[in-house]
């Protein structure tokens, strides 16, 4: 966007930001950032995680206030003070993390976003009229707390809809979706520019940004990096200029195991069943897996479907009803927990970093031991439970060297580390005992590209020293690129799983859709009709 | 005989269900307020104290809600403002309250109080066994009823209510919309002390018109235990607050005549009905969803 152009397309504009900078302590989350939206595009903003993306739209919304620079909206300087503010300018928001009330109907929701007294019955079908417009169905009599994610998600889009805004901000909306529930969002959304509304994207997924988006704003380290037409781009330039080096690609060539059938595998699952273990979980029915040395063995699904509830029981937080269930190099582990497990050679990184993984108050040293005292107690503890620093402390060094954990100090607590730096000291933790079995639960969720492509090498590598490895995530992009086999898990059951090699994406999107297309949860509510709005 | 003891129960309801449906109305916001018995001795002070000075009840019940309110006002400064810990605040309320209100009424202990005289409707109270009861009861009853159907229907049906539902079940969702969380809660923590500080003032000018150090006896704690019991529902606030009422005026008649069931047993009976209405309700998914407040207790600070 050249500065030439901007006296005629002064009218045009419908938002531009100039020199927003926003410090938080010592931190520029946003350096004086420009760019600007014109009526009927969709304008992506890119950037890694930490770029100051979300820091940059709650500005937008209304959430946070600019340290300096200005906000014009259609060519004239505005303060948005409150998201009510930036609702009455014309600017709608669908959050990443919903803003959704779970104990309420839909329609309560909608009603609660549209101000003054308007009846429920009244809200509840200009909801249908809007969800008929634009593809959107949903049910306005159902409690949230009872929808899946796409339906969540569509009841955001509808509200923000209602609201008849010129700009919608869009935040990481497909991270949810299968790629059936993404196509669909797209289609909604050609339809909402055709109608001349300004969209703003967010997103890290290039494909996706590439097919829908007319320019974009690259974001680095709070800073605009490029303003670009993200047509005329490679998915690799664009990873290029939010990572500011080139993201090496994993390197899968040394993939092909050795003969897997001849050996014995280093996790067997046998016919695990499991009732739910609270009222939103999920039951797991007949789950059966085996996991070889050499491999890595990728687990699809969209979230909620049973992946938490599999990790716990394999990780040993629940156990079986009976110890063959689950059998680690040949030895029955159902009936130990996570330190047992780990004695038989097990890893575990679980998918909460802060709080499951490591203890937030606690420094890296200390959450080190709290995985380590099961399995290597005697290096780590000596007489009297006196604890060895130093040996820990040497332990901690090698794990920070071997996966390049960025930290401000010696041995800072967990919960200072960014979520990249941490998950790759938990996994670090895992690969410094040189395990023969890893199970890891999003290893990568968000974590910025450039760390989570050394993350994926790394789990690639240990796999291919002979460990077996287990990976449950919700990106089938990282499955596809790590795994050697994927299985899908949905509402509980667990499919076969099918070689890397001959799955495409819209077969594994269709398993992961289940029978009820990503609505597992509905099934779980008798009392409610199916029926339609 | 059976009509004097089923009006004394509605005497003993009336303050639990006045304090109750404050405190459903607290943690409907989010909020769990445990200062609900030091707002209570507060409002029972105040209430009589005012009414000493004044010579008329009405001015005691007036000083009684006040007090309460201007009490949970601490409440809401430390928890709403400075964030800090409801469960300590609160209890740290009830205790200051139960010292503070001793301190005052030092001077009242042993006066003859002034009592807020029943209503006789017309007519209506005339007829049998139900007119007394309903018809001939103290105006503070009436006011608990008249507020019980006030808070169901302001919670369910208005949108001032469907805000506070939603600013109780997600405070970031709220925020995030754009709804005042601070301030609802604020609103709504001095509704509640209000009404515990009427409750308060019942005692003390109702139901034992006189001042003697904690005279609310646990009475706060009921009323919390109560919100509970209800699932936040405010007519099951009313099967609630009857319930422990009628136990509690049965214990005095079963010791007066003599009955072999041991006292303990009965005042344990209601929250032995509280456990179980828990179960109950805790087994159906929806309902617990729809009306527990899924951020209460959680103290909110906005981003800056």
């Amino acid at each position: 966007m050249s500065d030439t152009d901007e006296p005629p397309t002064l009218q045009n504009t419908l938002l531009k930001v100039e020199g927003i900078t926003k410090t938080f302590g010592t931190l520029k989350a946003n350096d004086r950032v420009d760019f600007d939206i014109v009526p009927g595009e969709i304008h992506a903003l890119l950037g890694e995680n930490g770029a100051g993306k979300s820091t940059l739209v709650k500005m937008l919304f209304g959430s946070l206030q600019p340290d300096s620079g200005t906000i014009k909206w259609r060519g004239q300087p505005v303060t948005i003070s409150d998201p009510m503010d930036a609702r009455a300018l014309g600017i709608g928001m669908v959050f990443q993390h919903f803003s959704l009330f779970e104990s309420l109907s839909a329609a309560e929701n909608i009603a609660l976003s549209l101000g003054g007294e308007v009846s429920l019955s009244r809200t509840a079908a200009e909801a249908k009229r809007v969800s008929d417009e634009y593809g959107l169905p949903i049910h306005p009599d159902r409690l949230v707390g009872e929808l899946s994610v796409g339906e969540r998600q569509r009841i955001e889009i509808v509200r923000c809809l209602l609201q008849q805004p010129e700009l919608i901000i869009l935040d990481e909306p497909t991270s949810v979706l299968t790629p059936q529930e993404a196509e669909k969002l797209f289609a909604t959304l050609e339809k909402v520019r055709r109608e001349g509304k300004s969209i703003l994207y967010i997103s890290h997924r290039l494909e996706e940004v590439q097919r829908l988006c007319d320019r974009a704003t690259v974001l680095r380290l709070g800073r605009v990096v490029a303003h670009c037409d993200p047509r005329a781009e490679t998915a690799k330039s664009l990873a290029a200029m939010m990572v500011g080096e080139d993201i090496h690609d994993v390197d899968r060539r040394k993939a092909v195991p050795k003969e897997p059938a001849k050996q014995q595998p280093v996790l067997v699952i046998d016919d695990l069943s499991q009732p739910p273990t609270g009222p939103f979980a999920v039951a797991l029915r007949n789950v059966a897996l085996e996991v070889f040395p050499g491999e890595v063995v990728g687990i699809a699904g969209i979230a909620g479907n049973g992946q938490s509830e599999f990790f716990e029981a394999v990780s040993g937080e629940r156990l079986q009803d009976r110890p063959e269930r689950i059998r680690i190099r040949g030895k029955n582990a159902g009936h130990d927990g996570p330190s047992g497990r780990r004695r038989l050679g097990a890893a575990f990184s679980p998918e909460e970093r802060l709080g499951h993984g490591a203890v937030p108050g606690f420094s890296l040293s200390e959450n080190l031991l709290l995985s380590r005292h099961a399995t290597d107690g005697k290096t780590y503890v000596g007489a009297l439970g006196t604890i060895k620093s130093r040996a820990l402390t040497s332990a901690l060094e090698r794990i920070v060297q071997a996966l390049d954990v960025r930290k401000s100090e010696a041995d800072p607590l967990a919960s200072s580390l960014s979520g990249g730096n941490l998950q790759k000291l938990i996994l670090g933790r895992e690969f410094d005992r040189a395990p023969a079995l890893l199970i890891a639960n999003q290893p990568t969720w968000g974590v910025d590209a450039g760390a989570a492509a050394h993350i994926r090498q790394e789990v690639i590598d240990l796999a291919r020293a002979g460990s077996g490895v287990l990976v449950i995530s919700q990106d089938l992009d990282e499955l596809l690129e790590m795994a050697d086999r994927i299985a899908v898990m949905s509402d509980g059951r667990l499919s076969e799983t099918i070689p890397t090699e001959t799955v495409t994406r819209e077969a594994l999107g269709l398993m992961m859709g289940g029978a009820g297309n990503g609505e597992a949860s509905a099934k779980n509510s008798p009392m409610l009709p199916e029926g339609t709005i | 005989m059976i009509e004097a003891i089923l009006l004394t129960i509605a005497t003993a309801a009336t303050p639990l269900l006045l304090a109750a449906l404050g405190e459903l109305v607290v943690e409907r916001s989010g909020v769990l307020n445990l200062g609900v018995e030091g707002m209570m001795i507060m409002g029972a002070v105040a209430g009589f104290g005012a009414a000493q000075l004044s010579g008329s009840p009405w001015v005691g019940l007036l000083a009684a809600v006040c007090a309460g309110a201007l009490f949970s006002m601490l409440f809401g400064f430390l928890t709403l403002t400075l964030a800090t810990n409801q469960v300590a605040t609160g209890l740290s309320l009830t205790i200051l309250g139960l010292g503070l209100s001793g301190m005052l009424g030092e001077s009242f202990v042993g006066l003859p109080g002034l009592k807020l005289q029943a209503w006789a409707i017309p007519g209506l109270s005339e007829i049998p066994l139900i007119g007394k009861l309903l018809f001939a009861q103290d105006p503070i009853f009436y006011i608990s009823i008249a507020l019980t159907v006030a808070v169901w229907w302001f919670v369910f049906f208005t949108r001032a209510g469907l805000t506070l539902r939603a600013v109780g079940d997600s405070h970031v969702s709220a925020h995030a919309l754009g709804l005042r969380v601070i301030r609802i809660r604020y609103l709504a923590v001095l509704f509640g002390g209000a009404c515990a500080g009427m409750a308060g003032g019942h005692l003390s000018l109702v139901y034992t018109p006189q001042w003697t150090e904690n005279m609310t006896a646990g009475r706060g704690w009921i009323a919390l235990a109560l919100v509970v019991f209800a699932s936040w529902l405010p007519w099951r606030l009313v099967a609630g607050a009857y319930l422990f009422g009628a136990v509690t005026i049965a214990q005095f008649h079963a010791q007066a005549q003599g009955v072999g069931i041991p006292s303990q047993f009965l005042s344990a009976l209601p929250y032995l009905a509280t456990i179980f209405v828990l179960v109950l309700i805790s087994s159906n998914r929806r309902m617990t969803m729809r009306n527990t407040p899924a951020s209460l207790g959680k103290p909110f600070v906005p981003e800056r």
